[in-house]
């Protein structure tokens, strides 16, 4: 459990966040720039002081004002991932991962180093100096270093925010796979949404410096409150779901979700393993009765929660519950002409090819306290 | 060395002796101040940033005999000195270190803060983050990246160590084979008639160890360079 509650005034703007969340899997931090982000993991890091505060990460305070607990940097046992990868440029890639690592009590040390040169793919840059490589390969480094020194807690402030759409596809399946093997905690910032769609698990949303709203990544995202906060992304709908079935004559897949079962096509993950399915909103479509004859495989029987009436654009969003909130977009007047309307019981269909190896991500669903900021 | 004569040689020797033992002297004490005008904040700071940046301003011969009356056998602090350790600066080359390290010294501290002050602060708190605690990081972060800015200083500062004249004359006197440096040899030689010749000798030989210093400067630049990893 990590336990935060700090204040700090910079100037006419003041960070005042508290908040609760799990330590099993990633915790997102996302906002906008200037909302205080990257402020509130300097101060979990201990490279900002808070003027009054208190931080508890799994039992061990590491910052009590009142009882004038400040544990220094090198001590805190969390694991920094800066935007800029920061490796230092007299050190070669070998130095770079070891100096923490070297500085960490043998006892302690629980993360291997072949281990992490080979998930990270870094084995031929080793004798490299940093400014040989390239903007993902430091990147790669910079969370091999943070890695082996073995961390409570592993802070990374947008680690991907410098690198280009291609680097970001290259380096995402590292973090993924980060989560996966080494079982390490992650407090995750981000301004990109569809990034934390695909990572996180749990969300704080920070808003000038305050803590907006904190959940789970699929009730967050399923809020239509929220929407002026988590701002422009591809609106769609992010369900928890479990490989059931494989089907080899058709090349299929099987995914029980709440609300029923999904098709799509074909996916490696093993029977029983945790993903998490995003389905945009425009890959969805409506129907009032049971629809015949139609070539979608998942049609799912709901009701209508809410329809999204303020934006004049010529789409609308509509949240359903299927059993789990899904979002549809479709066009205004397609939702004049069937008279769509609050309780409405709808029948949705979701194409099994819209969803994707970049639509899917491997998972471990973890809940988060939803203690409410004041 | 057959081309020199003893009394080059001599001088030579003992120039690049006082040069090389201001260096000793000042360098660390150069390396705090450096730091502490660039990284710290206090009342007073400008008044201590004046008082290291002096013997810049003021004519040598005053430093030369601010320091007679500290240092001198008979000084406040020299008398002390003396009777406690017996070391006398007064009339010795030691004294001469003393003297052209003191002159030197404004000029190697605005090197290194100079370097100190291009130094990526987030780097360092990187290295907290990994472990590594604040004297730690001067040492495997800071120290290292301003390692180039550290040898431009302590180079100027030889080179001016190396030309001291007021404020060791002043101080040490004229003692050959003990406070006689290349510039007071120099000197002695104008004062006396025929002189010219063996000072337009020495005027050769600095300017050979001028231009020495300053190419083993730029040969120690790039490979210190080349070890951080950047172009030559």
């Amino acid at each position: 459990m990590i336990s935060v509650d700090i204040t700090r005034r910079l100037g006419s703007f003041t960070l005042a966040a508290k908040f609760e969340t799990d330590t099993r899997g990633i915790t997102a931090i996302f906002g906008r720039s200037g909302a205080g982000k990257t402020s509130i993991v300097n101060v979990l890091a201990g490279l900002l002081q808070p003027h009054s505060g208190r931080i508890e990460i799994d039992g061990h305070i590491l910052l009590d004002t009142a009882k004038r607990i400040n544990v220094p940097p090198e001590k805190r046992r969390l694991g920094y991932v800066f935007q800029e990868s920061r490796l230092f440029p007299h050190y070669s890639v070998q130095r770079n991962l070891t100096y923490g690592m070297r500085r960490t009590p043998e006892a302690e040390r629980r993360v291997n180093f072949d281990d992490v040169v080979a998930v990270l793919g870094i084995e031929a840059l080793l004798e490299r100096k940093p400014r040989s490589l390239s903007g993902g390969e430091r990147q790669r480094v910079a969370l091999g270093r943070a890695l082996l020194t073995s961390p409570n807690l592993l802070l990374m402030d947008e680690p991907l925010a410098s690198l280009d759409t291609a680097r970001k596809q290259e380096i995402l399946p590292f973090i993924e796979r980060l989560r996966d093997h080494f079982d390490i905690p992650i407090v995750y910032v981000s301004h990109d949404m569809d990034e934390i769609i695909r990572l996180a698990d749990n969300l704080i949303l920070i808003d000038d410096g305050r803590v907006a709203a904190m959940g789970s990544v699929e009730d967050l995202t399923s809020r239509l409150d929220l929407r002026p906060l988590t701002g422009r992304y591809e609106a769609g709908s992010v369900i928890a779901a479990e490989v059931t079935a494989h089907d080899d004559e058709f090349s299929l897949t099987e995914l029980a979700f709440a609300g029923g079962a999904f098709r799509l096509p074909r996916i490696d993950n093993p029977l029983g393993a945790q993903v998490r399915v995003r389905i945009r909103a425009r890959d969805v479509s409506l129907a009032l009765s049971r629809p015949e004859g139609v070539s979608e495989l998942n049609v799912f029987e709901g009701r209508i929660m809410e329809i999204d009436h303020t934006q004049s654009a010529p789409q609308i969003d509509i949240r359903v519950d299927i059993g789990v909130p899904l979002w549809v977009r479709i066009t205004r007047r397609a939702a004049h002409d069937l008279e769509l309307r609050e309780g409405s019981k709808v029948y949705t269909l979701v194409k099994s090819t819209s969803i994707d190896r970049q639509t899917l991500s491997t998972q471990k669903t973890v809940p988060l306290s939803t203690e409410e900021t004041p | 060395m057959d081309f020199l004569t003893p009394i080059e040689i001599e001088a030579v020797v003992l120039s690049t002796r006082v040069a090389v033992w201001a260096m000793i002297w000042s360098l660390p004490l150069a390396i705090a101040a450096a730091w502490v005008l660039a990284r710290c904040d206090f009342p007073g700071k400008s008044l201590l940033d004046g008082l290291i940046h002096l013997p810049l301003v003021l004519p040598p011969v005053v430093v030369g005999y601010v320091l007679l009356v500290a240092l001198g056998r008979k000084g406040v602090v020299g008398a002390w000195l003396y009777d406690l350790f017996g070391i006398s600066f007064a009339f010795s080359w030691r004294g001469a270190a003393i003297a052209s390290g003191l002159i030197a010294f404004p000029l190697v501290v605005r090197a290194i803060r100079l370097s100190l002050e291009g130094v990526d602060r987030r780097l360092e708190d990187a290295a907290r983050t990994l472990g590594a605690s604040p004297l730690g990081v001067f040492f495997t972060i800071t120290l290292p990246l301003i390692a180039p800015g550290i040898l431009a200083g302590a180079i100027l500062g030889f080179a001016r160590s190396l030309s001291e004249f007021g404020a060791t004359i002043t101080f040490v006197s004229n003692i050959p084979g003990e406070t006689r440096t290349l510039p007071i040899a120099l000197y002695s030689f104008t004062q006396v008639p025929g002189g010219e010749a063996a000072a337009t000798r020495l005027v050769v030989i600095a300017i050979v160890i001028a231009f020495a210093a300053l190419a083993a400067s730029e040969i120690l630049a790039r490979r210190l360079q080349r070890r951080m990893g950047g172009a030559p």
